[in-house]
């Protein structure tokens, strides 16, 4: 369904070019679910981006069912059927939670408000509310699911959907990027979060911009459980004590 | 007898179909053509210069619309209007001026208005200004407002001018008293070679008066904008200033809010910023699948809602 071929991302800066993706190649079958994992600055969330268009690669090929999208921008690449949730959603000064709602469905009007209480949101709360600086993080990420949830692509990416988000509603996300999964999709999540990499078929590890593992959850997990976990109290010393209460 | 055009700028800028529910007056090219007063809302034309009086009696609720159109080149309108709301009264006004200027002549209309909230009375007023028409005339409006909210009344303004207006200076001065609000709304959006301004004084004068004024504009093409709103508190009142751009392409927005104090009671607050749309919000909606073009013009609608 999606194919990313020998795909690198460079970008110009004041310092000169650095390399932000290299050599990706990725089969992204129909109807699977992935979870692209790794560390900080690793280049996951670039990943994503050179999917939906935001990122035009500097080298390699994306495939779209066997078309050719690579030079495609963000619109052509989302009628299409390309959805992405982004890791930090922007925030709209006036448009209402139903305005961008209605962009995502494409319809003009709602037709019903199953996405908002899908992510535990209820319609008659949140409808009206500006895409301001009145919702909380939490909020505001949780509303960024319902839209991509709302415009329905057949690719879903989902940008660290977990990251604001409390605890109760970590589990209620999980199942509804499950439940909402369809035979002729695929989903795509980017995630550190164990039960994450726990629902998917198959999970990528990107380190410094590359792919460096990718398999099924028994074979990958056990090998990056390590650096999942948190190695603060080994590497973080404060003025040569042992730092004792690690923040993760 | 409305020709089709008048209809249209009726509807513009007072959203009117028909005739107004409530009482009111249509003025077109200089003069009355259509007045209709209610028992406790009585319209009347001035003796001494152009204009009317509204005057509402205490306790009266009820609308009122009260638009002007000009649909000539080579037009100046002056006219006064004052308008009185009666104690305790509650009223919606709707005002406001749409201009089709057919000709290279100008089409000016100079609107002054002296309105009066009396005590514990409610005035909620609109004004729209709507310009169009093929000619090369420009299309002035300079409204006037003196506003004064007498102890414990309430006046909201909303002041509309989203293209077609070639040149505006608008002039607003408020007086509130003890236990007075205020809100204004104003939204701008001026595009081409336009110019706006607008001077805002609002004189918070006794204990418990407060104020808003939220400030919402869009400057594009070569367009330049001037906002200079100013909360003034002898006592201790309260105010708020927001005064929000966007910018685009080659236009020029001067924002000056200023907040003065006479006494150490005031609570004054202004915040201010100018900035083009973030990509960020453009990557968003065109992910959900619009143009460009799409894209910005659902930003600009949803900041200027």
């Amino acid at each position: 369904m999606l194919n990313l071929i020998h795909v690198g991302l460079e970008l110009d800066t004041e310092e000169g070019k650095i390399r932000i993706l290299e050599d990706i190649n990725l089969e992204l079958g129909k109807g699977k679910m992935y979870a692209v994992t790794g560390p900080n600055g690793s280049g996951k969330s670039s990943v994503a981006r050179v999917i939906m268009g935001i990122a035009l690669p500097t080298s390699g090929n994306i495939l779209f069912n066997d078309k050719d999208i690579t030079d495609l921008g963000i619109t052509e690449r989302a009628k299409l059927g390309i959805g992405y949730a982004f890791q930090h959603p922007p925030r709209f000064k006036g448009m209402r939670v139903v305005d961008m709602l209605e962009i995502a469905m494409r319809t003009g009007e709602m037709a019903d408000c199953q996405c908002l209480r899908n992510i535990g949101l209820c319609p008659d709360d949140y409808l009206e509310r500006a895409l301001d600086a009145s919702l909380s993080g939490g909020e505001i990420k949780r509303i960024e699911i319902a839209t991509l949830l709302a415009q329905n692509p057949k690719v879903r990416i989902f940008d660290e959907p977990e990251a604001g988000i409390d605890l109760w509603s970590f589990e209620q996300l999980i199942d509804v990027v499950g439940s909402t999964h369809r035979e002729d999709n695929v989903t795509v999540v980017i995630s550190h979060q164990e039960k994450i990499l726990n629902m998917v078929d198959e999970i990528i590890l990107v380190e410094n911009g590359m792919i460096s593992m990718k398999g099924d959850q028994e074979t990958i997990w056990p090998q990056i459980k390590e650096s999942a976990e948190c190695e603060c109290r080994n590497s973080c010393t404060r003025e040569g004590e042992i730092y004792a209460d690690c923040p993760r | 007898m409305l020709t089709a055009l008048d209809k249209k700028l009726l509807q513009e800028t007072a959203g009117l179909e028909e005739d107004p529910p409530g009482a009111y007056n249509i003025r077109k090219d200089g003069e009355g053509i259509q007045r209709h007063s209610l028992p406790g809302i009585e319209i009347v034309p001035k003796k001494d210069k152009p204009g009317i009086d509204i005057i509402v009696e205490k306790d009266r609720t009820g609308t009122v619309h009260i638009p002007v159109i000009l649909t000539q080149s080579d037009l100046s309108d002056l006219v006064y209007n004052t308008i009185e709301i009666g104690p305790g009264a509650d009223i919606e006004l709707v005002a406001g001026c749409g201009i089709h200027n057919p000709g290279h002549g100008e089409a000016r209309h100079d609107g002054v208005h002296e309105i009066f909230v009396r005590e514990g009375a409610r005035l909620r007023y609109t004004e729209k200004h709507y310009g169009e028409g093929e000619g090369k005339g420009k299309r002035i409006l300079n409204p006037k407002t003196v506003l004064v909210v007498e102890p414990g009344g309430y006046a909201e303004m909303e002041l509309v001018q989203i293209r077609g207006v070639d040149d505006t200076v608008r002039e607003t001065e408020a007086r509130i008293e003890a236990g007075g609000h205020l809100v204004i709304y104003e939204r701008m959006l001026t595009h081409g070679e336009q110019t706006a301004r607008s001077d805002v004084v609002v004189n918070l004068l006794g204990e418990g008066s407060a104020a808003r004024i939220v400030s919402r504009s869009v400057g594009q093409g070569n367009s330049r904008q001037v906002f200079q709103p100013r909360l003034v508190a002898y006592g201790p009142g309260r105010g708020h200033v927001e005064c929000d751009s966007i910018i685009m392409d080659k236009a020029v927005i001067r924002s000056i809010p200023e907040i003065w104090a006479e006494s150490a009671e005031a609570e004054l607050v202004h915040e201010a910023a100018i900035g083009k749309i973030a990509g960020e919000q453009m990557m968003k909606l065109m992910a959900l699948g619009l143009t460009e073009g799409e894209a910005e013009e659902a930003i600009i609608k949803g900041f200027l809602k």
